[in-house]
């Protein structure tokens, strides 16, 4: 069954579209039932994460072995994952336009992973500025590394030094703290889990088609 | 001071009494609207799945013709 992930990744998005909907959740102030957002806001950014560090991945293989496969790869994982990083800043900003008053804010998290989408895009730019392609794949790998790189510092290290907004960041509490009978876990895990499946799956899309693209036009 | 903002502080968890104060959406469960809710995210997510399949569909009809004439 060479599909079983995807058919995975259709059963898990339900689940956690439908139990996370009606399953009880922590009562917080403020929060109130947009906690629920913890399932799709959270999980866009956990699956962009993933894209970009097996592109990354990809992108190292290719500069030791000049496959134009793994530079593919590595390409289609960036677009995808600038997808998700976008529904995530734009969930982010819908939360906390009703949370904390306001669309957005200069805060620490909030500015770090705007930049890291800047940063991905530019690698997009990159890519368009190369005609040749083993120097496209190995400048662009390249600047792969630098980008994931400072991702991890901006969205996940610099936040945790200073004063922040985010929950998780700055001393505030995660959800975890909320979450004390693990209720929101049985829907999280999941939810994170698909969407992740289903960023693989847009991606494996993406990849076969510019293949496909490529036999045609030769 | 620091006695006085530990009973200032102290003084605020009266407001912040039990878990039946805080507003969830109960009107919405009460009267099976949250349903709704959940059915309308279900057919835009279906929706999208049915189309993600097609195209996957379609893909793999061109990979395999593509594959039959090399």
């Amino acid at each position: 069954m060479r599909n079983w992930w995807k058919i995975a990744a259709i059963i898990l998005l339900t689940y956690s579209l439908i139990a996370g909907f009606l399953i009880e959740v922590p009562k917080q102030v403020i929060l109130y039932e947009s906690i629920r957002n913890l399932y799709f806001h959270v999980p866009m950014w956990f699956s962009m994460t993933l894209l970009f560090l097996v592109s990354v991945i990809y992108s190292i293989r290719g500069l030791g072995s000049g496959n134009l496969e793994y530079d593919r790869k590595a390409e289609e994982l960036v677009n995808t994952g600038i997808v998700f990083g976008i529904l995530g800043l734009a969930t982010g900003s819908l939360w906390a336009k009703y949370t904390w008053g306001t669309w957005w804010t200069n805060d620490v998290k909030l500015n770090g992973s705007a930049i890291s989408m800047l940063i991905y895009l530019a690698y997009v730019v990159l890519r368009g500025s190369l005609t040749d392609e083993q120097k496209r794949a190995r400048i662009s790998a390249v600047y792969n590394v630098f980008a994931f790189v400072l991702l991890i510092v901006f969205i996940g290290i610099l936040p945790r030094m200073t004063d922040s907004l985010h929950p998780g960041n700055g001393g505030n509490p995660g959800f975890g703290n909320y979450d004390l009978d693990d209720k929101m876990k049985l829907v999280f895990y999941p939810a994170v889990l698909g969407w992740i499946l289903f960023g693989l799956w847009i991606t494996n899309i993406r990849v076969r088609m510019a293949n496909l693209k490529d036999k045609i036009e030769i | 001071m620091r006695y006085i903002a530990t009973i200032a502080l102290m003084l605020t968890a009266l407001i912040t009494k039990a878990q039946e104060q805080i507003e969830m959406a109960d009107v919405m469960r009460d009267n099976g609207k949250i349903y709704v809710v959940v059915g309308v995210l279900l057919i835009i997510m279906i929706g999208m799945i049915i189309y993600l399949i097609t195209i996957d569909r379609k893909l793999s009809r061109l990979e395999k013709e593509n594959n039959k004439d090399i």
